[in-house]
């Protein structure tokens, strides 16, 4: 019984049952695990790691300078931008928004440099439900190539104190 | 001094056990806390939960974020450590006949974990700590709020420390020879899972607390979610082999089941200890910084030897069960010792709930989202939440629930009060809990955030449109929650009464 100590010697064989759901068991977790590294070669879609060290003041020059010198139109305020196809693309997370709205072109592949500028993010591009962890200090580059035109909405799902659900902002993808 | 120990034991007429009777004291102090905050969490549960359900919507933006704070301090520390500390002295002088070693150690160590909890959810409730239970740098909490995280860890490091100390003076003592029961075997894995993961609390929060008070200039936010994941994950981990070490007590008080194999049954928990403490990377897979052949080798626990441990005892326990029922008479047909099983005894019932909800619910869902590539697509969404209440609620808690109704008569030695509320408890509880889980995985799937308080985003510059079924989904989470917590009261309602009211038994 499980509450009392064992008789001894308890260092027994294995059933043939035992064996068998054991194997099964091992074999299928070496499947899982070996998924992994068999998609990183084979599969389009796969987790970034780029990431560069950056201050969240120099962050914001270089997005601004890019916001300035491709900016097309504004919404709400919010500056929408152009980038040149294949650029980097820089999309600033401060509380409580997402800046800029970005213009892109289908099929061609971007760099999006994602930072925070105060506390912890996330990227959360809907409805794909594709989601990214965006820290202060931090550059992450997120290469990605649109594939369906359309406007996809960008939320934050980091708690970020009391504005959180007020955060939000927005990828156009043209033909 | 031998007869003024001997004097210090009674013997319990169910089990033929030993019970040191300081120790009892301590078992139920501690189980009594566990219950309180259980009660304190499940309060704020239901407040959030129908906070989540767009209908209703109940609570205002900064008393849902306080609460969800709360909720998940109250639930995944203070409830469960507590539960797990009674178990841990139960599993150490009640099992090998023993006496706990300092006694006064461990009342210290109790009234450090009372107030380091009275300290924090002080905090937390005066509205000075709106960080939820991660509580990420750069974001700032009051002091006293990290500093009532630590007292309660420290609380808890001796309360573990006693345990292994009990273990080894009840062999040197001669109380207890040859190998531990299985039961405390597993209880150890949890205990010593539980330090390191003490230990990596303590390097998170301490420095945390000293960058709050402003003598630590900076704290990178990368480099806090790797240790606090090393506190946190493993914390989980320590649920897991006690919820384990549970369902192995309760199988053997409820049906009288044997393990089958000692060796891989104990084998199985050995893994845990290996393995688990790398899961911490399951929340880092889509962070910056990290490399893909950390992520895949730690996300895995190492090519899942750790799964491999819960696919052991996911064969072994039933296999117990079956057995022993087969040896009572219960032999036709393929399932007649699963249809003769005490499904009215709400000890076997917890047990074989939180069995079913945490293996098919909990750790499979675990297994999908902690897979590096799917995890973009579930990061931070509500999928993360409806993994972790199978787990840790449907799971841990329903399994303690369930060691609860003997608890109370084997130590406490008072009769259960509402047998027949007891008899439909863990069923009404594990209804709720799977209502709850299934919306809040179909909510995240259609993209549904986490800790969001309104996902309408009424009051943001640029409209997010969700699909429609997102409010059916998010329905469930609120009915789930409420008949979750219908059930938790019923459970909280039956121990109180028992304690206080229920029947001596000699």
């Amino acid at each position: 019984m499980s509450l009392k100590v064992p008789e001894r010697v308890w260092w027994k064989p294995l059933g043939w049952q035992e064996k068998v759901w054991v194997t099964v068991s091992l074999v299928w977790c070496l499947v899982l695990f070996l998924m992994m590294p068999l998609w990183m070669a084979v599969g389009k879609q796969n987790n970034p790691t780029e990431t560069y060290r950056v201050s969240p003041a120099r962050f914001l020059e270089t997005a601004s300078a890019l916001i300035e010198k491709y900016k097309v139109g504004e919404e709400k305020g919010i500056p929408i931008i152009r980038p040149p196809r294949g650029s980097d693309v820089y999309l600033v997370a401060r509380m409580w928004q997402w800046n800029p709205i970005l213009e892109l072109k289908k099929g061609e592949t971007y760099r999006l440099h994602v930072s925070s500028l105060d506390l912890q993010h996330g990227l959360s591009i809907q409805p794909l439900n594709m989601n990214f962890q965006v820290l202060p200090g931090y550059d992450y580059v997120l290469t990605l190539t649109p594939t369906q035109a359309g406007e996809y909405s960008v939320i934050c799902n980091e708690y970020c104190l009391i504005g959180h659900h007020n955060m939000t902002g927005k990828i156009i993808v043209r033909e | 001094m031998a007869p003024s120990i001997e004097s210090q034991f009674r013997t319990c007429a169910v089990t033929g056990l030993k019970v040191h009777l300081p120790a009892q004291r301590l078992i139920l102090a501690n189980a009594v806390a566990a219950v309180v905050f259980l009660l304190v969490g499940g309060i704020l549960a239901l407040l959030i939960g129908l906070t989540r359900w767009p209908a209703v919507q109940l609570l205002p933006a900064d008393l849902y974020y306080r609460f969800v704070t709360a909720h998940g301090i109250n639930m995944l520390v203070f409830w469960i450590v507590f539960f797990e500390v009674a178990g841990l002295y139960f599993g150490g002088a009640v099992l090998l006949n023993a006496r706990l070693v300092q006694p006064g150690l461990a009342w210290i160590a109790f009234i450090l974990m009372v107030a380091g909890a009275l300290l924090t959810d002080w905090i937390v409730f005066a509205g000075k700590a709106d960080v939820m239970f991660t509580a990420y740098v750069p974001m700032k909490a009051d002091p006293l709020f990290y500093l009532g995280i630590i007292l309660f860890a420290v609380g808890a490091i001796v309360a573990v420390s006693l345990f292994f100390a009990t273990i080894i003076v009840a062999k040197a003592e001669g109380r207890t020879s040859g190998s531990v029961p299985l039961v405390t075997f597993g209880l150890l894995t949890a205990a010593i899972i539980a330090l390191f993961t003490l230990l990596a609390g303590a390097i998170t929060f301490i420095p945390t607390f000293f960058w709050s008070l402003g003598w630590i200039p900076t704290f990178d936010p990368g480099v806090y979610r790797v240790l606090f994941w090393a506190f946190g994950h493993p914390a989980q981990q320590v649920n897991l082999a006690a919820m384990v070490s549970v369902w192995y007590a309760l199988t053997a008080l409820t049906v009288g089941a044997t393990p089958i194999n000692e060796k891989l049954s104990r084998t199985a928990f050995v893994l845990y200890i290996l393995f688990i403490n790398l899961g911490s990377m399951h929340h880092l897979l889509v962070d910056p910084g990290l490399s893909s052949p950390n992520r895949i080798f730690n996300t895995s626990y190492f090519m899942y030897l750790a799964v491999l441990g819960s696919m052991i005892h996911a064969f072994s326990i039933p296999a117990g069960v079956e057995v022993a029922q087969r040896a009572k008479g219960y032999t036709r047909g393929l399932f007649e010792w699963l249809k003769k099983a005490p499904w009215g005894d709400p000890g076997f019932s917890a047990a074989a709930l939180s069995f079913v909800i945490f293996g098919f619910l909990g750790g499979t869902s675990g297994v999908i989202i902690g897979t590096m590539q799917p995890n973009i697509n579930v990061h931070n969404t509500l999928r993360v939440p409806g993994h972790f209440h199978a787990t840790v609620v449907a799971g841990t808690t329903l399994a303690f629930m369930g060691l609860t109704y003997y608890v109370i008569p084997l130590i406490a030695r008072r009769e259960i009060v509402g047998k027949a509320w007891a008899k439909y408890q863990p069923y009404i509880y594990a209804m709720g809990i799977i209502l709850m889980i299934l919306g809040m995985n179909f909510s995240g799937m259609l993209g549904i955030p986490r800790r969001t308080w309104d996902i309408s985003y009424a009051g943001a510059p640029l409209a997010v449109k969700f699909p429609e079924s997102v409010y059916t989904t998010l329905g469930l989470v609120g009915i789930g929650a409420a008949i979750a917590v219908l059930g938790l009261l019923i459970f909280v309602g039956i121990a109180v009464a028992s304690l206080l009211f229920g029947k001596k038994r000699a």
